[in-house]
């Protein structure tokens, strides 16, 4: 039996000298292959004499059950160094920057804009749209302020030719978003004729507008959005409560101050101006106007086809390039217009 | 609206500091746009008389003067101005004095002592006069605190008056509206009638009753025109900011300052006959008193005597109709001009003036009189003269009308949202002098002359809100009734649209919509005739409106290279104008103003298609990456690309995008031959379709999947180099069994084994049937059909 033992010990030592899988399969033949030693030993089984045939054969059986014990071991450990090193030389430098493309980014007023849009919408305001070559009886006529108005002299208005080079005095650049209010207010009320009292309307208009005006804090182009909210009981309270909600929302600025300060539009009446002013930052304390707003006159509730006996309402007219300068400490508001992309790439 | 708050505290003094006075003002609708002290922050400057002048011992330009400062001594000073002169008096800043930039100490000039300094105008901070010592009159008291003579604590406090506040364009209105703001008395200067002591008058006609429906003249002879004028008056003009001339011309604007009643004076001793208020004759030309030559429109009313015309009525005087230093007799005019009249007429002119900008906005047509009366007065006290009767001519019709307005307390409650209660009410309306009754429910106001914007209830209303204070009506949010907004899912916002684009790499921008009339030939192919070109543009470059997109991009994308930028990807949503309605499918008339005006999204790729990045090789930007992109936005919706010429483009890499056969917009190379002209590197790709159809997104449709196999076969067929794919794909598609699910090109192959005409195209054929497992024989089928199919279609061969 002390060969048995022997043969386990040598085998074990073996197997662990053994440093690659097909060395191991080399040693293992020598054991346990047709030629190996403890094959031999069984085949020599045969010659004992029959009693001790079953205690030999049952030592033999342990012992190369001791053996393959011994050859998966070392055959586990032997795999797992394998794998182990071919793991090591699959590492990565895992600090290298990741592959494919790059973001753009939307519009930092295009982003006040849908803010504003979202917000709105939340107290149930959908949004319209009307045309920027708009008519002067849309743009003026409609919103109260006839030829010759001194209020027209406040808005430096850009005009179109004709195909003959002739000025075209019905058609004009929009000044501002307000002519949308007429659009909306006509296609309500037309929609709706056939009922006793009409829906509310309840929109926000955002879009680009025109004014002959170019300097350092002006552009000939820039954005407005008109909000307009007309009812059989809105009034002048409402529209304080909207605007200063909005406006402490959108600037996520609970102590926002905001006032309301008489001011005229022909299209309002009455009407104010918005100021707001911030309690922190760079702005701190200063009084910024911001928005003009005021009931709907009646007679561009008229206009609009809308009986202003039982109907009032509220407009407002917010400027987002401004409102996105204030939010974003935004200095130059040519910046929007230059397609910088130094600049756009800020907002992704 | 310029004015000293020292001239309103004479008219109305409220017990409230300058800052509280100008809050005020803001928060009532009077927007105190600027407040500033009159005078520069100085102190320890004081009156003196210079009282000899000798050379300094050492200095050509420097001078010795010897001054007597009063109770503060005879100084010696050193001064350089060129005018100092003995017995003049001047401001001298004593030892102590701080003055803008500089504190005066007692020093050395050039070896000899000097006590103080003399001051000119600027040092003071009271104009920009360098030229010498300020002058003081000869009266001025020695000694006296210079801040206090020239009553330098004053601020100058400018009104942004909108347009509807003509009754605040003087002193007096102001003072009448801060009287009704604060209750504090009013002390309104009080204008007696002045006794004629001469029977000459000047008769008055008007011609023109619906311009001039008032007219006061009179005559006041031997006036010396070159009286000086009296400090008081001008220094209370010059701080409005009008520039004192003589005193005949100032004290007419000082009328218009303290009362807003326009004021002419005409040299009586050119005037022949009588005034006339008419409309020109045909072709009446007229030199302006700015030497502006006009033609006035026949709506335009002019003042004349019978034999020449003398002003352009309300708007300014004739070049020969003004007084001068020799004039001894004076034509005094105060006349009411209606708004209508006089609205828009000196814009048109090209400029603006005192008069006209008070009578286009309204001014109180029963001033003219006591405004005729108070300039009279001050006329004889200042330059003599004796006065004849005044001469008015009225044609009472044409005068504005003051129709009573009714203010219901309930409709007040409901515009505004609360309810000031009738006896507050009351007691505001009231308080702005307005006459009116009291009903049960209601006030019927009558509104004063003065007053041009209280027309309609919505007035008074404005006017009861803005009394009671803005501030003071409560801002809660507003109730309604909650009802849910539609959310079609058919559709999506532009937003969504510019989101996926960002995500792909892509930058916003906000390009004009007016552009050079060079791009719009160059990127449009616009004929001149189709321009939508700005009467006024801006400047030349921003000329036309834009019928595409895609100039600005490539405007964008050259600046960007400028900066040095080498990966460019932009885009732009926005409208492009197109004055030819029919060309794009009319709609221009829709919206009435004869223009089609199509919302569009465009981008632009330039550089390589992927940020440089390490381990993948860098390669341009092309076609085939912005056509992914486009499809990507669209999908799930499949477009189609026909190959076209557009003068933008690339005539061998442009296409039309078609979405369900309508064409929606192009995509392309930008052309090689803008790349010299617009400083482009490297070639770019572009696309510009309609975003209407955009943000149409299909409603999902269920189909149940299959649960049999599906078998997939590859075919490779060697076609014509000419052949495009679509119409092959097209072609298979049409003659494809139904059990054939998708035939999708995965490979395109040109080179070794391949004729040099020829290319081969990979098909990926996916067959799956809902009701059985497909047998080897029918994909086979299949397949033999597709391949006949492109023989028949293009001379296609099965690659072998």
């Amino acid at each position: 039996m002390n060969n048995l033992e022997q043969l386990i010990e040598q085998a074990t030592a073996d197997f662990t000298a053994a440093t690659g899988i097909a060395r191991l399969e080399e040693v293992k033949a020598a054991y346990l292959g047709k030629e190996g030693s403890l094959t031999a030993l069984l085949k020599s089984l045969g010659k004992l004499p029959p009693e001790e045939r079953k205690t030999a054969g049952a030592a033999i059986n342990v012992a190369k059950a001791q053996v393959e014990s011994a050859l998966a071991l070392r055959r586990e450990a032997l795999k797992n160094a394998q794998l182990e090193a071919q793991l090591a030389a699959e590492a990565l430098d895992v600090t290298l920057p990741g592959r494919g493309p790059s973001r753009g980014s939307i519009h930092p007023v295009m982003r006040t804009l849908d803010r504003i849009e979202q917000l709105f919408r939340s107290i149930g305001f959908a949004v319209a749209d009307g045309p920027e070559i708009e008519t002067d009886w849309h743009n003026f006529t409609a919103l109260n302020t006839p030829e010759n108005h001194p209020a027209r002299s406040m808005h430096d208005t850009f005009y179109l030719l004709d195909a003959a080079g002739k000025l075209r005095e019905d058609v004009l650049l929009r000044t501002h978003t307000s002519p949308v209010q007429i659009r909306t207010m006509l296609a309500h009320a037309e929609k709706y004729r056939h009922l006793d009292s009409l829906p509310e309307i309840r929109v926000i208009c955002p879009g680009r507008v025109y004014r002959v005006d170019s300097d350092a804090t002006h552009s000939p182009m820039f954005h407005q959005v008109e909000g307009l909210w007309v009812g059989a009981n809105v009034s002048f309270a409402d529209l304080k409560g909207v605007v200063a909600d909005f406006l402490r929302r959108f600037f996520e600025s609970d102590d926002l101050k905001v006032r309301f300060r008489p001011s005229f539009f022909p299209f309002t009446e009455p009407s104010a101006e918005i100021d707001v002013a911030f309690m922190h930052g760079p702005m701190e304390g200063r009084w910024l106007e911001i928005a003009g707003c005021g009931m709907v006159h009646p007679n561009v509730l008229r206009c609009g086809g809308i009986d202003p006996e039982k109907y009032t309402g509220f407009a407002f007219g917010f400027g987002p390039d401004r409102l996105t300068m204030l939010r974003y400490g935004i200095n130059d508001l040519r910046l929007f217009f230059d397609g910088d992309l130094r600049f756009l790439s800020q907002f992704q | 609206m310029q004015f000293p708050e020292s001239w309103l505290r004479a008219l109305v003094n409220p017990p409230l500091s300058t800052e509280e006075l100008c809050h005020l003002l803001t928060m009532a609708g009077l927007e105190v746009e600027e407040c500033r002290p009159a005078g520069a922050d100085f102190s320890h400057v004081v009156v003196a008389r210079v009282l000899s002048v000798e050379k300094h011992p050492d200095a050509d330009k420097l001078k010795l003067c010897s001054v007597d400062a009063g109770a503060h001594g005879v100084l010696q000073i050193v001064c350089g101005a060129p005018n100092a002169a003995a017995g003049m008096l001047v401001p001298c800043a004593l030892v102590g004095a701080k003055l803008p930039g500089i504190e005066i100490k007692k020093a050395k000039v050039r070896g000899v002592e000097s006590c103080g300094m003399l001051c000119s105008a600027r040092e003071l901070g009271l104009s920009e006069d360098h030229g010498g010592l300020l002058s003081l009159p000869a009266d001025a008291p020695i000694g006296q605190d210079i801040r206090s003579y020239l009553k330098l604590d004053d601020n100058l406090i400018t009104l942004k008056l909108t347009p509807n506040r003509a009754d605040c364009l003087s002193l007096s209105g102001i003072a009448r509206e801060v009287a009704a703001l604060t209750g504090a008395p009013l002390q309104l200067p009080a204008v007696a009638p002045v006794a004629p002591v001469l029977e000459d008058t000047r008769g008055i006609v008007l011609d023109a009753p619906a311009a001039c429906p008032r007219y006061c003249g009179r005559i006041v002879r031997g006036v010396n025109a070159r009286a000086a004028t009296p400090d008081w008056i001008k220094q209370r003009i010059e701080r409005c900011g009008v520039r004192a001339i003589s005193a005949l011309v100032d004290v007419t604007n000082y009328v218009m300052l303290e009362l807003g009643q326009p004021l002419h004076a005409f040299d009586d001793a050119q005037l022949q006959g009588s005034i006339h208020v008419r409309y020109p004759a045909a072709g009446e030309r007229m030199l302006l008193l700015n030497e502006q030559t006009v033609t006035p429109t026949a709506d335009t009313a002019l003042i004349a005597d019978e034999a020449k015309s003398l002003a352009l009525a309300g708007i300014m005087g004739g070049e020969h109709s003004g007084i001068s230093d020799a004039t001894t007799d004076l034509f005094l005019e105060s006349a009411f001009f209606n708004t209508a009249a006089i609205a828009g007429k000196a814009r048109a002119l090209g400029f603006s003036s005192d008069a006209s900008y008070r009578y286009e906005r309204g001014v109180d047509f029963e001033l003219q009189r006591s405004a005729i009366e108070r300039a009279t007065q001050l006329i004889i006290d200042i330059c003599g003269g004796r006065p004849g009767p005044v001469v008015e001519a009225l044609v009472a019709e044409h005068l504005p009308t003051r129709a009573p307005v009714r203010l219901r307390l309930a409709r007040a409650a409901k515009v505004l949202g609360i309810d000031l209660g009738f006896d507050q009410t009351e007691k505001l309306i009231a308080g702005l002098g307005f006459a009116y009754t009291r009903t049960v429910d209601e006030l019927v106001v009558t509104p004063p002359a003065y007053r041009f914007d209280i027309a309609i209830e919505e007035d008074l209303i404005e006017e009861i809100a803005r009394l009671h204070g803005y501030d003071n009506i409560p801002a809660p949010p507003p109730t309604a009734r909650l009802e849910m907004l539609p959310l079609p899912e058919a559709r999506r916002g532009a937003m969504q649209v510019r989101r996926l684009l960002a995500e792909r790499g892509y930058h916003e921008v906000v390009n004009y919509s007016f552009v050079d009339a060079d791009w719009e030939a160059d990127f449009a192919g616009a004929e001149p005739a189709q321009l939508v070109r700005l009467a006024n543009p801006i400047a030349s470059q921003m000329g036309v409106m834009r019928s595409t997109l895609i100039g600005g991009l490539v405007g964008a994308l050259a600046s960007n290279l400028k900066r040095q930028a080498d990966r460019v990807r932009l885009f732009e949503v926005g409208r492009c104008f197109l004055s030819d309605v029919t060309q794009e499918g009319g709609g221009g008339g829709q919206d009435g103003t004869g223009y089609h005006q199509p919302l569009r999204i465009a981008a632009l790729a330039a550089g390589p298609a992927l940020p440089e990045q390490w381990g993948v090789a860098t390669r341009p930007v092309d076609f085939f990456d912005v056509k992914g992109e486009l499809e990507a936005i669209l999908a799930p919706r499949r477009l189609r690309f026909e190959p076209t010429s557009h003068p933008a483009l690339h005539p061998g890499r442009a296409a039309r995008v078609l979405l369900e056969d309508q064409p929606i917009g192009v995509i392309g190379e930008i052309h090689p031959r803008w790349h010299q002209k617009y400083e482009l590197a490297a070639s770019a790709v572009v696309f510009e379709i309609d975003l209407a159809p955009l943000l149409a997104a299909p409603f999902p449709v269920f189909r149940e999947p299959s649960r049999f196999p599906a078998v997939v076969r590859d075919i490779a067929l060697i076609v014509p180099q000419h052949c495009a794919l679509q119409a092959l794909q097209d072609a298979l598609q049409a003659a494809a069994p139904a059990h054939v699910r998708e035939i999708r090109l995965f490979d395109v192959y040109q080179g070794k084994g391949i004729e040099p005409e020829s290319k081969s195209l990979a098909f990926r054929v996916t067959m799956q049937d809902t009701r059985k497992t497909l047998a080897d024989t029918d994909a086979d089928a299949a397949v033999a059909q597709l391949v006949h199919t492109a023989t028949e279609h293009c001379g296609a061969v099965l690659r072998g």
